[in-house]
């Protein structure tokens, strides 16, 4: 690689427990900064663009029209070498572009070529992404040591497979590439995006407008294309009492890891975090420690950001911290709670508060429905989350978001509930007013 | 009654801060915190950089194994942070306990972790010049970044100076003065901005002959709260400089010292008081100008200088205080300083440890110091 990224982590927490004291928890903040030049290119980059084609895609006709235009802006976006393949899906996946099942390298000529395929390309079918993914990993196979990106857009539920048939191909397809999922219209399942985003390390989004998919494949591929390190793992060690709570991304987005875990040495395990630009991402860490002495320091977390090493090669570590832990008898101390730390606890329960409103809401429990949303409400408004607080009046009307107290909206848009589902949990990064 | 907005325990209506949490109940105690720091845990004690031959003290730190044990599990993997790799226990620091003393038991001195901190942020350093020793201990400002840094840089920089500066002919009020200025300076400098300035008190004692009598004399000089103590006996002599009893040689810039000149508090109270480690003069980039505040005596008997940290005094603010406690262990600090030294930081361990514990004692035997050879130049005495 050249040029790579400088990576730091920093950690935010109170390492003061009370005497008998179990529960520690930190922030991991994890930044890289791009080179001096501001460049920074990794050897190689493979990119699949996969397009729903089923025949809903025709309903209207401008949802297909605007996908071919949001994949062909993403097509232009590509650098000149980056390997790609544009895929089109329906009951099975086929070869858009390139032909053949492989993918070629991006210059002006292939780029023009891909765009006029898209331009053929016809909705009729149904739905089965299990079988696209399966496709698209397949492409990449012979592209494992460098960035792997894929986008897919659907707009209809998983209808034509089963839900175990996609759960294998997730399990089978998880770190072998990062998958970036919208859902265009609003006919698709929040949740079964969110699964696919969530096991391939992507994002999820709803582009309700069709309009809206052309600025949106544009900003996914430059992001992409700004991705420096392939399969970054964050290592955490634990004593040999410990018991690691959890593991939890936290900014820019709520993402549990603690079940992608995979052991990587006595008391450590990675927790995968997928390719890295110039950017910043925090986790919440939760160990449970056995009760020392007053006095005693601990270090209860050893957190190293590292790129395993592939087949016997060494691991590259790109950064380290300590989660610490003393106990003391000074209760001012143990008591005190830093504010990163609540900060993101809040937004994690919004993220659950959100999406547990919404499921009673759909399900006719609006006792259930109205607490869980106003408590949402509080709980944004605390975050100094504005997008989620203006997501959130847009079902609820706001009696006093300090107490959270709402009443539902008796007629609410589609494309609003859905718009609030899939960014609960997208967070903030500090309250408004602290800088 | 109402209660404290920190801690949500009952406050009584005219009281400065909550006995609870300390947290400042009225605008006049939010302005005496804002004005001072508050000094706790100590720093890095480690020896003194060499000096004259001859002047180099003596380690009694056990010396380091190959493959050290963790103190907690027993597992010999132990990190280069210092940390278990198997229970992840911190490891003792060389500079969790130290002590020293300097060839023929001329002072010796003795630093602790205490009970409640993880690091020792004291510091302390002996030198001994021509005519007597240099004495230096500093306490890290506890809410300053890497206070033990500040101790350490302005214990080593000021003890150095002082020593060096005493023999090169200065006037011994002169030398402490300067001595503690460039410890200033040493500390200022360790700041990244003046919102990351780390900070420490300041307190020597220079013993020597006094160039005109012959006779014993002590010039101590201080920035915060850490003390100088005599201790022993003395003459008849009334004068008022001259040592009759034991005494605490150092006022306190502190919060607590303040309030007891302004008459608001007595002195018992403003000790047990949450706020009594607020100091309201260090050694850092944030300080205001540096005023090291100097003094001298002359002791009429023999005895020993106790230079101490907080980690000490909290349990025994009164010199009578300190007295018994080596008088109950049947050491004699004349006579036996690195014994008194110890004697005196089991006693604050035993009491709670809830600080470090910093403390160096320095023997003065009327009639046995040497005049000293170097003659100080009179001509820059105050
Ligand atoms: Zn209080
Ligand atoms: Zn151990």
């Amino acid at each position: 690689m050249s040029e790579q990224p400088q990576f730091s982590i920093k950690i935010d927490q109170n390492k003061y427990l009370p005497e008998g004291g179990r529960e520690v928890h930190a922030v991991v903040s994890v930044e890289s900064t791009g080179s001096p030049t501001g460049v920074s290119q990794p050897a190689s980059a493979a990119e699949v663009i996969i397009i729903d084609t089923s025949g809903s895609m025709s309903y209207p006709d401008t949802k297909l029209r605007a996908a071919i235009a949001a994949a062909q802006v993403a097509v232009d976006t590509l650098r000149d070498g980056v390997f790609f393949a544009v895929i089109s899906g329906a009951n099975t996946a086929k070869m858009v572009f390139p032909q053949q099942t492989t993918l070629v390298r991006a210059d002006a000529t292939t780029r023009q070529q891909a765009k006029q395929a898209l331009s053929r390309l016809q909705a009729q079918g149904g739905t089965a992404i299990g079988s696209w993914l399966r496709l698209a990993d397949q492409l990449f196979d012979a592209h494992q040591e460098g960035i792997r990106h894929a986008i897919l857009l659907t707009d209809g539920k998983n209808q034509h497979e089963t839900a175990e048939e996609l759960d294998a191909v997730l399990y089978r397809c998880t770190g072998r590439f990062v998958c970036d999922c919208r859902g265009v219209g609003t006919d698709w399942e929040v949740a079964e995006l969110r699964k696919v985003s969530s096991a391939l390390l992507g994002s999820v989004d709803i582009v309700a407008d069709p309009q809206g998919l052309v600025a949106d494949f544009q900003a996914m591929t430059e992001a992409a294309m700004g991705k420096a390190v392939a399969d970054v793992a964050l290592r955490v060690w634990t004593p040999q009492t410990a018991k690691l709570r959890f593991v939890k991304q936290v900014m820019p987005t709520v993402q549990d890891l603690t079940g992608k875990r995979t052991e990587s040495g006595p008391q450590a395990g990675d927790y995968p975090l997928g390719a890295w630009g110039a950017e910043s991402r925090d986790y919440h860490i939760c160990v449970e420690v056995s009760p020392g002495e007053v006095g005693k320091e601990l270090r209860a977390g050893w957190v190293k950001l590292v790129v395993p090493g592939a087949a016997g090669a060494e691991d590259e570590i790109l950064a380290t911290g300590n989660v610490l832990v003393q106990w003391t008898d000074d209760e001012a101390a143990s008591t005190r709670i830093n504010p990163r730390v609540a900060h993101y606890t809040g937004q994690a329960e919004l993220a659950d508060a959100i999406q547990e409103g919404l499921q009673a809401r759909k399900d006719g429990d609006e006792d259930t429905a109205t607490a869980r949303l106003g408590r949402a409400v509080k709980l944004a408004e605390e975050a100094g989350n504005d997008e989620i607080t203006s997501l959130l009046r847009k079902v609820v009307d706001v009696v006093d978001p300090a107490t959270g107290t709402v009443r539902l909206k008796k007629n609410v848009e589609k494309a609003d509930e859905m718009s609030l589902d899939t960014r609960s949990t997208k967070t903030v990064r500090t309250r408004k007013g602290e800088g | 009654m109402r209660a404290c907005p920190n801690c949500g325990e009952g406050v009584f209506e005219g009281e400065g801060f909550c006995e609870a949490c300390g947290h400042p109940l009225t605008a006049e105690a939010t302005a005496a915190v804002q004005a001072g720091r508050v000094a706790r845990e100590g720093v890095t004690a480690k020896v003194l950089p060499a000096g004259r031959p001859g002047t180099r003290p003596t380690r009694r730190t056990e010396p380091k194994s190959p493959r050290p044990a963790c103190t907690e599990c027993g597992a010999t993997a132990i990190d280069a942070d210092g940390y278990c790799e198997h229970c992840g226990m911190r490891q003792p620091a060389e500079r969790d306990h130290i002590e020293i003393e300097l060839p023929g038991s001329v002072a010796a001195g003795a630093s602790d972790r205490g009970r409640r901190y993880a690091r020792n942020e004291d510091f302390l350093a002996l030198a001994a010049h021509s005519g007597g020793i240099a004495a230096v201990v500093c306490d890290g400002v506890g809410s300053s970044p890497h206070p033990d840094d500040a101790s350490r840089a302005a214990a080593e920089t000021g003890v150095a100076e002082l020593a060096a500066r005493f023999g090169s002919g200065a006037a011994p009020e002169e030398a402490t003065c300067d001595a503690a200025l460039k410890a200033a300076e040493a500390v200022a400098a360790l700041a990244e901005s003046p919102s990351d300035a780390p900070s420490c008190t300041y307190v020597s004692a220079l013993t020597y002959a006094d160039p005109a009598t012959g006779t014993p004399a002590v010039t101590v000089g201080w920035v915060g709260d850490s003390r100088a103590y005599w201790l022993g006996g003395g003459g008849s002599d009334a004068a008022s400089e001259q040592l009759t009893q034991s005494e605490q040689l150092t006022q306190d810039d502190s919060w607590a010292a303040f309030m007891v000149a302004e008459g608001a508090l007595t002195e018992a109270e403003a000790e047990a008081h949450p706020n009594a480690h607020v100091i309201t003069a260090w050694l850092g980039a944030d300080a205001d100008e540096v005023r090291p505040r100097v003094r001298t005596f002359s002791p009429g008997g023999p005895g020993a200088v106790l230079v101490c940290s907080d980690g000490l005094w909290n349990y025994a603010p009164k010199p009578q205080d300190l007295v018994a406690v080596l008088a109950g262990a049947a050491c004699d600090p004349a006579l036996d300083p690195l014994g008194a030294a110890r004697t005196l930081v089991r006693f604050a361990l035993e009491a709670g440890g809830r600080d470090n514990i910093s403390v160096a004692v320095v023997p003065v035997a009327i009639g046995t110091v040497a005049p000293d050879p170097v003659t100080p130049n009179t001509e820059h005495a105050p």
